[in-house]
């Protein structure tokens, strides 16, 4: 689209081509891109967003590619699903899941950013693309750089579950692990970045990646019939997918799809590493860096990037932020798992945990509409449950045997 | 003498070198120093009350100088400085 004017310094305004750089070289601010919204304005409409694909490129008007060669076709329109089971368990009326563990192709919600990094990445030239990730981004820069063809490079952190090293090493990219956290993952590829002409996704590409989380809020209004929920939960590693969510749901007021944004965004962070809950709850507006320590790995980023932003859009929507323990992330996976059918990774039982918090301290409201985000899915985090879910019945393969076993259990069966 | 790893956005104050030598103290010496081989380079790491600007990350030996003693963190021959911007994607609802 030609919509995209420039990549500005969020802090000086300074502005720069739309190239992939992601620092301003005066002030160190982030770029984000700037686009023409007069011209966006007069060419969009809800039809023409509904006579679109069916995936994140209906809304390719307000993403930052120039088109019409989308990499990622299939990403996005995951299901917004009317949890009724969980809401009467909550005691809210109208909850909704966002339900980012079946997107396509690798199962995150990274397949939106990842689609749009990699489309201009392919605009901007490039052939190697690479990234530093917890695991989702890195499954998915893996599986998006085989299908189009380019030679990939992930680097992870030394700890990361077992099917999210699995799920980088079937694509055959590079996989490099990195002796340290993610933090140390970060460090290291921004030095990288800066030696070698290569899209890092989520570093020079990062203005145009970013973006990408947008369209979480935006088929969250088109699925809702265009409008805007009260409250959103929405977990919190380095703080951009909410402010992008935030930002995203501005935007569609701002070119004319729906007349107003009535949301609360609430962040949801592990206690293991929550240092923008904490600033939160202290009154901050700056975070300070932990070492982290949780089971909720897709969201242990102690030195949080967009943490400041994050506060700030929190704080404009005059919503909240709250912080579980990880024996609650794993309940909140249980409750979602046995109340909806979805089985959630860590991030999700973050999410469901602060979801009934906010509840419980009455932030949340019985009549707010509400939608929680999860993001990834729990077949990559099977460590972070497999003590808590009991085992199988075991018995010999004969009727009698069963009706043996199941005549002790009360419930027709199969608890332990 | 201390290594100081320069990230892309200040090459051009450092004729385009990515690493650069210097004596130092102290993580504020350090910035003092560099501002007096390569001028402008402070105010490009600190704001205008002298704070080490929001998105900039300094690291001594690999760890965040916010885990050590922030710009007091002293410095001896042979460490290694990182200077390293933040990679926020930052939002802004001005349109």
């Amino acid at each position: 689209m030609a919509t995209m004017k420039a990549l500005i310094c969020r802090e000086c305004g300074k502005e720069y081509p739309t190239k992939a750089i992601h620092v301003c070289e005066m002030c160190f601010g982030p770029l984000e891109v700037k686009y023409s919204y007069e011209e966006i304005k007069k060419s969009i409409s809800r039809k023409k967003i509904q006579d679109g694909p069916y995936s994140i490129w209906r809304y390719a008007d307000l993403l930052p590619v120039e088109g019409p060669n989308f990499l990622g076709p299939h990403a996005g329109m995951t299901p917004l699903v009317r949890a009724k089971n969980l809401g009467a368990y909550l005691g809210l009326d109208e909850l909704y899941i966002k339900n980012d563990t079946v997107n396509h192709p690798t199962l995150s919600f990274k397949d939106r950013v990842v689609a749009v990094a990699i489309t201009r990445a392919r605009e901007l030239g490039f052939e190697t693309i690479a990234c530093a990730s917890t695991g989702n981004l890195a499954n998915s820069v893996a599986a998006h750089a085989a299908a189009a063809g380019m030679r990939a490079y992930v680097f992870i952190p030394g700890d990361l579950e077992a099917a999210k090293v699995l799920g980088n090493l079937i694509y055959k990219p590079n996989v490099v692990e990195v002796e340290g956290n993610y933090d140390d993952v970060n460090r290291l590829c921004s030095e990288i970045a800066g030696e070698h002409g290569w899209a890092f996704v989520n570093i020079n590409i990062r203005p145009y990646y970013a973006e990408g989380s947008k369209t979480l809020a935006f088929e969250t209004v088109e699925q809702l019939g265009w409008r805007t929920p009260d409250q959103a939960v929405i977990p919190m590693a380095s703080g951009s997918l909410l402010t992008k969510i935030w930002k995203g749901l501005h935007e569609m007021k701002y070119v004319g799809l729906i007349d107003e944004v009535k949301t609360r965004i609430n962040g949801a962070q592990a206690e293991g590493c929550s240092p923008i809950s904490t600033a939160f709850k202290a009154g901050r507006d700056f975070f300070k860096p932990v070492k982290p320590k949780t089971i909720a790995k897709s969201l242990a980023i102690g030195n949080p990037a967009d943490g400041y932003y994050a506060l700030k859009a929190t704080a404009e929507s005059k919503g909240s932020m709250d912080m579980v323990t990880d024996d609650e992330v794993v309940e909140g996976i249980k409750l979602l798992a046995q109340t909806e059918g979805i089985f959630a990774e860590t991030a999700g039982g973050v999410t469901i945990g602060v979801l009934q918090k906010l509840v419980k301290n009455g932030t949340i409201k019985k009549g707010d509409l509400t939608v929680a985000y999860i993001t990834g899915n729990g077949l990559k985090t099977q460590e972070a449950v497999i003590d808590a879910v009991g085992r199988p019945v075991r018995i010999q393969p004969s009727l009698v045997a069963f009706e043996k076993t199941f005549k002790m259990g009360k419930n027709g069966g199969g608890d332990s | 003498m201390i290594k100081v790893r320069i990230p892309t956005p200040l090459r051009p104050l450092t004729k385009g070198q990515g690493e650069v030598e210097t004596k130092a103290a102290s993580v504020l010496d350090m910035i003092e120093a560099l501002n007096t081989a390569h001028p402008g380079i402070k105010d490009r790491l600190c704001d205008d009350t002298g704070e080490l600007r929001r998105f900039v990350n300094i690291y001594v030996n690999e760890e965040d100088i916010r885990f050590l003693k922030g710009k007091e963190t002293s410095l001896k021959d042979g460490d290694e400085v990182s200077i390293v911007p933040a990679i926020a994607g930052g939002t802004s609802c001005r349109m």
